[in-house]
């Protein structure tokens, strides 16, 4: 039973991963690599990784690809020519670069000698990879690395909201619409700094237009 | 299932993504083939981690997918920006990475 499921999930996953690459519009690569990504999930499972393969379903194959998806319909995912520019001696150099790169791969790994490559395994416990045991770790042995993934992920939401916002700033008409605590806590017109500087509001026509002796004497009347 | 199985998927998977990073020319293309790249260093992890019965290879799969949530944010953040400033959504049209 587990052959079989690790012969279907590896063949979708490889599928998968050749689909990303071959296929021409990027909405079907995104298609592709959800495919690949549920297949991945399943070969987790069967490593006893079960709240790594959940989070994979959920996070990877869920929110990450309908990012994605958001993207290349917005940015209008049309078809390119598949190769490089320059002709196929580099198609074929990037072809072969791979097949060295899968060799050395594999000498690196299945040569490397060590002994528990060819059983499944040790034995582990049956609450290897739960939920309960994973978040044990996360918040004991792993607590600075789980922080540092944290503030990682606070930095690149920023750096993402930074770089796809508008270019040029505000235009002046919403400077002028934006409301500050200011506004409630001291009326218009009592000699801020944002309306000395003309930020915060224009000053009304008349106390422009008048001279000074007027505005003295409108001060006058004030008083009395 | 042999270990050796899935670290054999894991090396295919990888190649497949390298040679996609080299010869798609959208993008973003390009970033789901470094998905695959690193979804493959995944497996990979799982897997030792299997072998050894030890679940520190899992959280190591755990962050190296926050990395890559952050990677897809900010890569789809420049290509918008792309788009907003008319340029190509093409990476041998853009030789240059100013401003």
């Amino acid at each position: 039973m587990g052959e079989l499921l690790f012969f279907v999930a590896g063949i979708g996953a490889i599928a998968g991963a050749i689909g990303v690459v071959a296929v021409r519009n990027p909405f079907y690569s995104v298609l592709a690599l959800v495919s690949h990504l549920l297949c991945l999930a399943a070969l987790f499972l069967l490593l006893r990784a079960e709240f790594v393969a959940a989070a994979q379903v959920v996070v990877y194959a869920g929110a990450v690809m309908v990012l994605y998806v958001f993207v290349v319909a917005y940015v209008g995912g049309q078809d390119e020519p598949l190769g490089p520019r320059a002709g196929n001696s580099l198609k074929l150099v990037s072809v072969i670069f791979g097949a060295v790169l899968f060799a050395e791969l594999c000498v690196a790994t299945l040569g490397s000698g060590l002994q528990l490559i060819d059983t499944g395994g040790t034995p582990a416990p049956g609450s290897f990879g739960s939920p309960a045991e994973i978040g044990t770790l996360l918040l004991t042995k792993f607590l600075l690395p789980f922080e540092v993934a944290s503030f990682l992920l606070l930095i690149a939401a920023v750096g993402a909201v930074v770089l796809a916002r508008r270019r040029g700033g505000l235009s002046n008409a919403e400077e002028q619409a934006r409301y500050s605590a200011m506004d409630i806590l001291r009326p218009a017109y009592t000699g801020t700094m944002a309306e000395a500087v003309g930020g915060r509001h224009t000053l009304p026509e008349a106390t422009v237009t008048n001279t000074p002796a007027e505005a003295a004497a409108q001060a006058d009347s004030g008083d009395r | 299932m042999d270990i050796g199985w899935f670290l054999a998927v894991s090396a295919l998977i990888f190649t497949i993504g390298a040679v996609g990073v080299l010869t798609r020319r959208s993008p973003l293309v390009i970033l789901l083939c470094l998905e695959l790249m690193l979804n493959a260093a995944n497996l990979a992890l799982i897997a030792f981690a299997r072998m050894h019965g030890n679940q520190d290879g899992q959280i190591f799969a755990i962050i190296v997918m926050v990395v890559a949530a952050c990677e897809v944010t900010v890569g789809l953040g420049v290509i918008v920006a792309m788009h907003r400033r008319r340029l190509p959504i093409d990476v041998d049209e853009m030789q240059e990475l100013q401003g």
